[in-house]
Parts: C-alpha cells; structure tokens; sequence
C-alpha cells in the first residue's frame, strides 16, 4: 500500500502513556505502515505478558480529578489502586479500548516490538516475562529502521 | 441509502477502534464491494475520510442519522 515506514520510542510505562504507542502504531498499520516500536526505560512495561499497569495524579497537576484533593492526600497507600481502577471503568464507559487489546492488534498487524537490550539488562528484567515475538537491539538497531522511516515518534 | 456488502456496527467504540475493525471488515472484502460502517464516535467522519484517502479504498458516502454515523467504503 502506502509503503510507508512509522517508528516509535516508548519510554514510558503508566497506564495513560501506553495508549499513545499502541494507538498509533495499530492505526499505522491499518493505513498500511510499516511499523516498529522501541521500547526503553519503563516502555519495557509495554512488553511484560502481564501488564497491570497503573496511573497516578502525583507529579500529574494536568490531570483531572472527580473532587478537588491535596497532593498529599493523593499519596495515601491506595489511592494509585483506586484511580487507577477509576481510570479503567472511565476508559470501559467510553469505548476505549483496553491496552491488552490494542497491543494484540498491533502484533496482528505484525508490528515489530523491539526491547532495549541495556534497560532490560538495567532493571534486570527477564525475558521470560515478556510476550512472545519481541526483539532485543540497541541505539544502532533502532536506526537502522528510524533511518529509513517517514515518521519517528518519542513518547 | 445505496446497497452494501457487509455491515459493521463500531457503536460505542471509540478511537482508533472504528478505523481498526473496519480495517479487518474489508481485508475479508473482494474489490469493488461495499462495507457500511455505523460508529457513534465524532472523531470518525473525519478518521473515515483520512483512512479513504491513505488506503486508497473510496468513501461512497458519509452521513449522520439519529446520531450515529454512517459510512459507505468501498474496497478498493
């Protein structure tokens, strides 16, 4: 089709900043990309079998809340659980597609899903926690398909 | 409305989901038929007009109804 070649690095591993690599890339591949995303740092989340990823106000001012509540008061044990299972109901109400589901239709779009080798080693992930199908590289591996994309994207 | 092929009721799904079901809907179409899509999201007419474009398959027709939305594509 469009022959066209879309890379993207994803850095970060909340439950809000997963959407974006996983729209784009399965949209991407609808409209006929070629598409490959690097996963670094807490991007690696994006990657584990079990994602259970959550989302959290603190550090956040920009995101909005169901009633006013001091910062100090959103850092009591149990509130990251509660939004988070707040943020999914929203996500189910609306007809936003949960996350597990974005990322299965990415792979059957055959998105490549490349793991950065030195955060793995980093954080001492194992790889047996990941799905199947991911690839391990580097910086130089990344270029090598960033160099000839028509789009790169860092989220 | 003109004939179609096949239906795909997107309702209550939102971004990018229409775009992706319908996506899979006319993989399974030969050329030239008609997939009718209904979605309730706003944000499709335009997604609609923008996936017709970079495919290559043909947005016959687009319009609102009762409100939901309603598209023709033709596969191309």
């Amino acid at each position: 089709m469009s022959g066209k070649k879309l890379a993207i690095i994803a850095t970060k591993g909340s439950l809000d900043w997963a959407y974006p690599p996983f729209i784009l890339a399965s949209t991407a591949a609808a409209l006929g990309y070629e598409v490959e995303i690097f996963c670094t740092f807490y991007g690696l989340q994006l990657l584990r079998k079990k994602m259970d990823l959550k989302v959290t106000s603190l550090g956040n001012p920009g995101m909005p809340m169901p009633i006013p509540m001091p910062v100090l008061m959103q850092a009591l044990p149990g509130m990251q659980s509660m939004m988070t299972l707040m943020m999914k109901q929203k996500m189910k109400s609306k007809g936003v597609a949960s996350l597990e589901e974005l990322r299965e239709l990415c792979i059957e779009a055959e998105v490549r899903l490349v793991a950065c080798q030195m955060t793995v080693d980093l954080f001492d992930f194992n790889t047996s926690d990941f799905i199947d199908g991911v690839e391990y590289g580097g910086a130089a591996t990344f270029f090598e398909f960033a160099g000839e994309s028509d789009i790169t994207l860092f989220v | 409305m003109a004939d179609f092929d096949q239906e795909l009721d997107a309702s209550g799904l939102n971004c990018p989901l229409p775009i992706l079901r319908a996506k899979k809907a006319l993989s399974a179409l030969s050329e030239g038929q008609v997939l009718h899509i209904i979605a309730t999201d706003p944000g499709a007419v335009k997604d609609f007009e923008a996936f017709a474009k970079q495919t290559g398959n043909e947005l016959v027709e687009s319009h609102e109804e009762g409100g939901k939305f309603h598209f023709l594509m033709k596969k191309h």
